[in-house]
């Protein structure tokens, strides 16, 4: 069984494992795709006709556009980066769960290639719901495009980031609840409280400030400039904090893959 | 010629304070078909846990093939093909996907693992489930999935973590026959077991654990030659004589033999090294007795092995 082939180099071995990763995670989704795309589409539809439709039709302008133009952005990096988390956090965590990480482990994938994997998988999964959003928004209005190098450059280093934090959410964790915990005390109170349904400015100058330390208020405001032009924070700062914190919680999930941690004994 | 598997000093503490292994040295030879046997928590899954990088050492050092799994982690883990005790795929993923993703981890582009994939899947009797969910496979099934799965990449080493526990008697040899194929192609296979008569069967070299301590380390041949005594059981043509009572019997000509009866039909005879086994079944023979069938009392190593092992307790 042993007779070996032209030998290939670490680099060509590495690029086919990382594609096989991200094969496996997007199949993974597209198979499930009641659980992983639907909900989500369902979900955002009904925010349309609720807030922009029947609310917003009463609130009229906000930041210049009107109140369904204003959301729609924050709406559809909502479910970008909720998702990109979602799909990392269940993934990961369902392989540690079956054991089938162990797969990785005794092969020779770098840690930094398994980390790439499954980020890709999750911001593929954040990108596909990002557009299918993106589609059913253009029937509740006509949406504008200021900057697409903005938009996607947003995009994708919001998902990254996203997935990097679902990926060591998975890590960490040990039981199915616990994948729970993070989205639902902070990530979708932050998205909230992040300038998706208003503009900053309505508010106090003291809340001002407060908002202006959640991370979620950037992604939202960099995307809503990528879209519409309109933004209440600096759009390069934005870009430049999402680079640095992807630096970091990249370095911190190579270490931990490194180390094995929840994974091996 | 360079070591299949090299383990020096090996060391693991457990975060409870377990310590799982004392210090062991271990050395197998290239195409080696060979066993760690003993008993449970003696470590021998933690042994192979740390060849195969699921658990983490304390102290020591292992290389494959001549490769430091620490300082050069990529070229040791190609050599490696890892089937655990547990099954350790996705159960919602189809056979066939496990396998091809498998593939993927090693480099094998889509063709060669197309090729390699269908050849195993035909060979381990799994070619007609590949389109199912590996959740709906039997045990056996599962199981050789895995070796399916362990051997993709055309791995040098095998290893092989009790891999026909809860398999039965059919489908367990014709695994050994695969193994032994494996083995006669140059694969060098490590396994551990509890059927003795698995490592008797199978396998060249030996080495057994008790406590986290190598008790002995050899070929089977050179620990077989260590029995000093050995039981067979004779079933007899007809019954002996009414009124002898089970225990010690005198057969005249087997004065030297331990001879016991234990059913009206039945008797034990322990042969001791140098004696012959054909005197009895003549001496048996002279003495009106005829003999139908004959066997060994117990599995020769599972003697040799409770036999070291209680060696190693008291010590």
């Amino acid at each position: 069984m042993n007779d070996k082939a032209k030998p290939k180099s670490i680099w060509a071995i590495q690029w086919v494992a990382f594609s096989t990763i991200v094969i496996k995670e997007v199949r993974r989704f597209m198979r499930i795709w009641q659980q992983t795309l639907l909900p989500p589409a369902i979900t955002m539809t009904l925010y349309f006709i609720i807030f922009g439709n029947l609310i917003g039709s009463r609130i009229g302008e906000m930041g210049g556009v009107d109140y369904m133009s204003f959301i729609v952005p924050g709406l559809i990096m909502m479910s970008v980066i909720t998702n990109a988390y979602g799909n990392v956090a269940s993934s990961f965590f369902g392989n540690k769960f079956q054991r089938c990480i162990e797969e990785l482990m005794v092969s020779p994938v770098h840690p930094a290639v398994i980390l790439a994997g499954y980020v890709m998988g999750g911001v593929a999964r954040g990108v596909m719901v990002g557009i299918i959003v993106t589609l059913l928004s253009l029937y509740f209005t006509d949406l504008q495009l200021h900057s697409l190098t903005i938009v996607i450059i947003v995009t994708i280093l919001s998902a990254i980031l996203f997935a990097l934090g679902g990926f060591i959410n998975a890590v960490f964790a040990t039981k199915f609840d616990d994948i729970t915990i993070i989205p639902t005390f902070i990530i979708t109170p932050l998205t909230y409280l992040g300038g998706v349904f208003y503009s900053i400015s309505l508010l106090p100058e003291f809340w001002q400030d407060v908002s202006m330390l959640n991370p979620i208020l950037y992604m939202v405001n960099s995307f809503r400039y990528g879209i519409l032009g309109i933004s209440d924070v600096n759009i390069t700062a934005a870009i430049s904090m999402l680079v640095v914190f992807i630096a970091l919680l990249s370095a911190f999930s190579i270490w931990l893959l490194k180390r094995g941690t929840g994974m091996r004994s | 010629m360079t070591a299949a598997l090299s383990i020096q000093g090996l060391e693991k503490v457990y975060g409870n304070g377990f310590k799982a292994l004392k210090g062991i040295d271990l050395t197998v030879k290239q195409g080696d078909f060979f066993a760690l046997l003993g008993p449970n928590g003696a470590g021998k899954s933690t042994t192979l846990g740390i060849v195969s990088s699921l658990v983490q050492k304390t102290e020591g050092t292992v290389s494959i093939m001549g490769h430091d799994l620490v300082t050069d982690a990529f070229a040791a883990k190609q050599c490696l093909g890892v089937v655990p005790q547990e099954f350790n795929f996705n159960q919602f993923e189809k056979v066939y996907d496990i396998v091809i993703t498998q593939a993927g981890y090693y480099g094998l582009t889509a063709k060669e693992a197309a090729v390699q994939a269908e050849l195993l899947l035909r060979a381990l009797d799994l070619w007609d489930k590949r389109d199912e969910p590996s959740r709906m496979l039997s045990g056996g099934m599962k199981r050789r999935l895995m070796i399916a799965r362990a051997l993709i990449h055309k791995p040098q080493i095998l290893i092989l973590d009790e891999p026909t526990a809860g398999v039965d008697i059919e489908l367990r040899r014709s695994m050994w026959e695969f193994m032994k194929k494996l083995n006669e192609k140059g694969t060098t296979i490590i396994l551990t077991t509890h059927y003795l008569e698995e490592a008797e069967q199978l396998c060249k070299n030996i080495a057994i654990i008790n406590h986290g301590e190598i008790v002995t380390n050899t070929s089977v041949r050179e620990l077989l030659s260590q029995l000093s005594t050995e039981t067979f059981v004779f079933d007899l043509d007809s019954d002996l004589k009414d009124g002898v009572e089970s225990g010690a019997i005198s057969v005249p000509g087997l004065e030297g033999y331990e001879v016991s009866q234990v059913a009206d039909d039945c008797l034990e005879v322990t042969v001791e090294k140098g004696q012959g086994l054909n005197q009895v079944v003549i001496r048996l023979n002279d003495a009106g007795i005829q003999v139908r069938s004959m066997r060994a009392k117990a599995n020769r190593l599972e003697e040799l092995f409770v036999d070291l092992i209680q060696q190693h307790k008291r010590s």
